[in-house]
C-alpha cells in the first residue's frame, strides 16, 4: 500500500506543466484529448445499440438531447446548473489524484458542505448584506466538506489508513447521520429538507439574463469559476501546490527532497472535501435556500468521473463538467423517447472507455517517438 | 421461540453478505480491489430475474445471475488488468453502468421503472421463518461457500497462487505463476458469487426491483475488510452486520436506537478496523496495483 492505486492514471501533468516547446505541449495536448475521442466514440456506438434497442431512431433522439440541452436558454441554464456542482466535485477529486490520494468520498463532503451552510443560513440574523453573509457561507460549506475529507486524510497520515475504503465507508456513515438529523430533528413536516435560511441568497442567473427563467442557474457559478483559477494558482504556482504533486508523483522522492508527505496527505484530503463542500452552496444558496436529503444525488460520485476525464486539471475539469452535465441534463430531454438512465450507462462507458485508454494513448504515444 | 426468530432473520439478512464477502476476499487476496461487488450483485439479481422469468425455472435463473455477474467481473478485469486502467475508477464506473442499464432494460423487458412481474423462485410460499429456510437452498450453499472457499484459498495450489499473486505479484510471476491467469480466474469467481448474493434478494421477494441491492456489496466489502481479507472472519463479520440489523428490526416498535445508527455499524466498524486500535486490517500489499 505504499504505492497508491492513484498513481496509474495521474498522468505526468506536461500538459498543464507551461511548455518547454512547442512539440511537448503537442503531445500533451495528443494525450490529452485522444483518450476522450475514443470515449465519445464508444459511448456514441453503445448509446446508438440501447436507442434502436427501444426502437427510436439514433438521429432523432441525440438532435432532442442537443436541443434539449444547449438549444434553449432553460436547458443550458440547466447545464449550468449542474457543471457548477460537478465542477466542485470534480475539482476536490482532483486535487485529492494531484496528491496521489483517491477520494471517493465527495458525495457525502457535498451533502456536509450544503448542510453546515444550511445551519448558518438558519442561525444567521435576518437582513445582513450579502457581502456578510456570503464569505460566512463559503467558510462553513468549505469546513463541513473539509471535516469529512479531513478524517480520511488524518487516518492516512497517521495510520495508513487506506483512503479510498475510509472515504466509501464515511460516505455512508456521514449520509445516514445528516439523513437522521433531518428527519428526526430538523425537517419541515411532511418533507425531508430543513426551513429556509434567513438571508443571503445569491440570485438566480435570470436576475440579469430573462431568458435564463425557471433554470436553477444562479450566481455560485461565478465562484466555481474563481474556485478553478485558484485551483489552478494554487497547484502550478505555490509552493504547497508544488509539494501536494510532488507527493502525489514519487512520494518517497518527495519525502527524500524535504516534503513531509503526512502532512501533504491530510492537508489534500480536507483541502479536497472543502472543495466538495462548497458545491454544496449551488444547491442551498442558489437553488432551493434550505438543506435536502440526499440533494447530492450522485454529483460526488460523477466528480470522479470529471477529474478523470478532465485528467486532473482545473481547466479541463470545468470542461469535463459541462460535458458531463451536458449528458446528464440530455437524459431528462429525451426521457420521453429512451429512459433517462440510458445516460448513466453512456457516462459510465465514457468512464470506462478513458480509464483504458488513458494507458493505452500514452504508450502508443510514446512508443511512436 | 424468539430466538429462534431472531437467529433464522439474521441468517436470512446475512447470506446475500456471505456470498459477496467470499467474492470479495477471492479478488481482493488476489489484488483486485472490489469495490463492483455491488454492481455483480445488482447485475446478477437482474439477469436471474430475466432467465427465470423467461425459462419459468429457478435454476437457470441461477445460471443467468452467474453469467450476469461473471460477465461484469471480467469486464472490470479485462479493463484493469489488460488496458490498465485504475481499479477504482473502472470499479466505480460498473456500478454506475449497472444501476443504469438494470433501470433501463427493466423498462425495454417489462415496461415498468420499479420492479419485474413475479418470478418463479425457490422459497416455499406464505411460509414462516422456519420453513423458508429449508426450503430455499441458496441459504445452505451460501453457508457452504464459506468453507469452499476458505478452502480453496488456504488448501489448494490455486489458493496459495492467488495469495501469492496478491501480496507479491513479481515474485509469483518469476516463479512461472501466470499473474494475469489467476487474476481473471479470481475477478470471474466473485463475480460469480457476488452474483448468488444478488440472486438470492430476486428469489427471495419473487421479483427484482430498481437498486434493490441498496448498497449490499458495500456492506460485503465491509466485511471482507473488517475480517481481515479471510473468508472465515469474514463470514462472522456478514454474521455480525446481519445480526444488528435483525436486532434493530425485532426493536423497531421501541424506537430504541434510530435505524440510520445501526446502518453505520458495518462503515464505523470497518473504519476502527482500518485505523486500528486493536488488531490492525492489513490489506493484501499489491492490492489495487498493477499485475508487472
Amino acid at each position: 500500500m505504499t504505492t497508491t492505486p492513484a498513481t496509474e492514471i495521474t498522468p505526468a501533468p506536461s500538459s498543464a506543466e507551461p511548455p518547454s516547446d512547442r512539440r511537448s505541449r503537442r503531445a500533451g495536448l495528443e494525450e490529452a484529448v485522444l483518450p476522450a475521442l475514443v470515449a465519445l466514440l464508444v459511448a456514441a456506438l453503445v448509446g446508438d445499440v440501447l436507442i434502436l434497442s427501444f426502437g427510436q431512431n439514433p438521429g432523432a433522439v441525440y438532435r432532442l438531447l442537443i436541443e434539449g440541452t444547449w438549444g434553449n436558454a432553460y436547458g443550458f441554464g440547466q447545464v449550468l446548473y449542474k457543471a457548477t456542482t460537478l465542477t466542485f466535485t470534480g475539482l476536490a477529486v482532483a486535487i485529492g489524484l494531484r496528491a496521489g490520494l483517491f477520494n471517493i468520498g465527495a458525495e457525502s463532503q457535498l451533502a456536509a458542505g450544503g448542510f453546515a451552510a444550511a445551519m448558518v443560513g438558519l442561525l444567521l440574523p435576518a437582513g445582513l448584506p450579502a457581502l456578510v453573509t456570503l464569505p460566512i457561507y463559503v467558510v462553513a460549506a468549505a469546513v463541513g466538506g473539509g471535516i469529512v475529507g479531513g478524517i480520511p486524510g488524518l487516518l492516512k497520515a497517521r495510520f495508513g489508513a487506506h483512503e479510498v475504503i475510509t472515504t466509501i465507508m464515511l460516505n455512508f456513515v456521514v449520509l445516514a447521520l445528516l439523513n437522521y438529523l433531518v428527519a428526526a430533528h430538523l425537517k419541515v413536516p411532511d418533507t425531508l429538507h430543513t426551513r429556509t435560511i434567513k438571508g443571503g441568497a445569491l440570485p438566480r442567473l435570470s436576475v440579469y439574463v430573462a431568458a435564463f427563467h425557471g433554470s436553477a442557474a444562479n450566481m455560485v457559478i461565478v465562484l466555481a469559476v474563481i474556485t478553478v483559477l485558484a485551483c489552478w494558482w494554487f497547484l502550478f504556482r505555490t509552493r504547497r501546490g508544488f509539494e501536494l504533486r510532488a507527493a502525489g508523483l514519487q512520494p518517497l522522492a518527495a519525502e527524500y527532497g524535504g516534503v513531509h508527505v503526512g502532512n501533504v496527505w491530510w492537508r489534500a484530503l480536507t483541502l479536497s472535501g472543502a472543495l466538495a463542500g462548497l458545491g454544496g452552496l449551488n444547491f442551498v444558496l442558489g437553488y432551493k435556500y434550505y438543506y435536502e436529503d440526499a440533494f447530492a444525488s450522485g454529483a460526488g460520485f460523477l466528480g470522479i468521473a470529471v477529474a478523470i476525464v478532465g485528467r486532473n486539471n482545473p481547466f479541463g475539469v470545468a470542461l469535463a463538467s459541462l460535458a458531463f452535465a451536458t449528458i446528464s441534463q440530455g437524459g431528462l430531454a429525451v426521457n420521453a423517447m429512451v429512459p433517462k438512465q440510458m445516460v448513466d450507462v453512456l457516462e459510465a462507458v465514457v468512464i470506462i472507455a478513458v480509464a483504458a485508454s488513458v494507458p493505452e494513448v500514452r504508450r502508443l504515444l510514446r512508443g511512436a517517438r | 421461540m424468539i430466538v429462534l426468530v431472531f437467529l433464522a432473520q439474521t441468517l436470512r439478512i446475512a447470506v446475500p453478505y456471505l456470498f459477496a464477502a467470499t467474492g470479495g476476499v477471492m479478488t481482493e487476496r488476489a489484488g483486485l480491489i472490489g469495490l463492483g461487488l455491488e454492481g455483480y450483485m445488482l447485475g446478477g439479481a437482474f439477469c436471474g430475474a430475466l432467465a427465470s422469468y423467461y425459462s419459468g425455472s429457478a435454476w437457470i435463473g441461477l445460471l443467468g445471475a452467474i453469467a450476469g455477474g461473471v460477465g461484469l467481473a471480467l469486464l472490470y478485469a479485462v479493463v484493469s488488468i489488460r488496458f490498465r486502467g485504475d481499479q477504482v475508477v473502472v470499479g466505480v464506473a460498473v456500478n454506475l453502468l449497472v444501476t443504469g442499464a438494470t433501470e433501463f432494460f427493466l423498462r425495454l423487458a417489462f415496461h415498468s421503472s420499479a420492479n419485474s412481474p413475479r418470478i418463479p423462485s425457490f422459497s416455499v410460499e406464505r411460509a414462516g421463518a422456519g420453513a423458508a429456510l429449508v426450503g430455499n437452498p441458496l441459504i445452505w450453499i451460501g453457508i457452504v461457500t464459506v468453507f469452499a472457499i476458505g478452502w480453496l484459498l488456504y488448501r489448494t495450489p490455486f489458493g496459495l497462487r492467488v495469495r501469492a499473486v496478491g501480496e507479491h505479484p513479481a515474485a509469483a510471476a518469476a516463479v512461472g505463476i501466470s499473474v494475469e491467469r489467476v487474476r481473471y480466474v479470481s475477478a470471474a469467481l466473485s463475480g460469480l458469487l457476488a452474483a448468488l448474493g444478488g440472486a438470492y434478494l430476486v428469489f427471495d421477494q419473487h421479483q427484482f426491483s430498481a437498486e434493490m441491492t441498496a448498497g449490499r456489496g458495500f456492506i460485503a466489502l465491509a466485511a471482507t475488510i473488517f475480517g481481515r481479507w479471510d473468508p472465515y472472519r469474514a463470514a462472522l463479520a456478514c454474521l455480525l452486520f446481519a445480526a444488528a440489523e435483525s436486532v434493530e428490526i425485532q426493536l423497531q416498535s421501541v424506537q430504541l436506537i434510530p435505524s440510520q445508527f445501526v446502518e453505520m455499524i458495518p462503515y464505523v466498524l470497518t473504519i476502527v478496523a482500518l485505523a486500528g486500535v486493536v488488531g490492525r486490517a492489513i490489506p493484501p500489499s499489491a492490492l489495487g496495483r498493477d499485475a508487472g
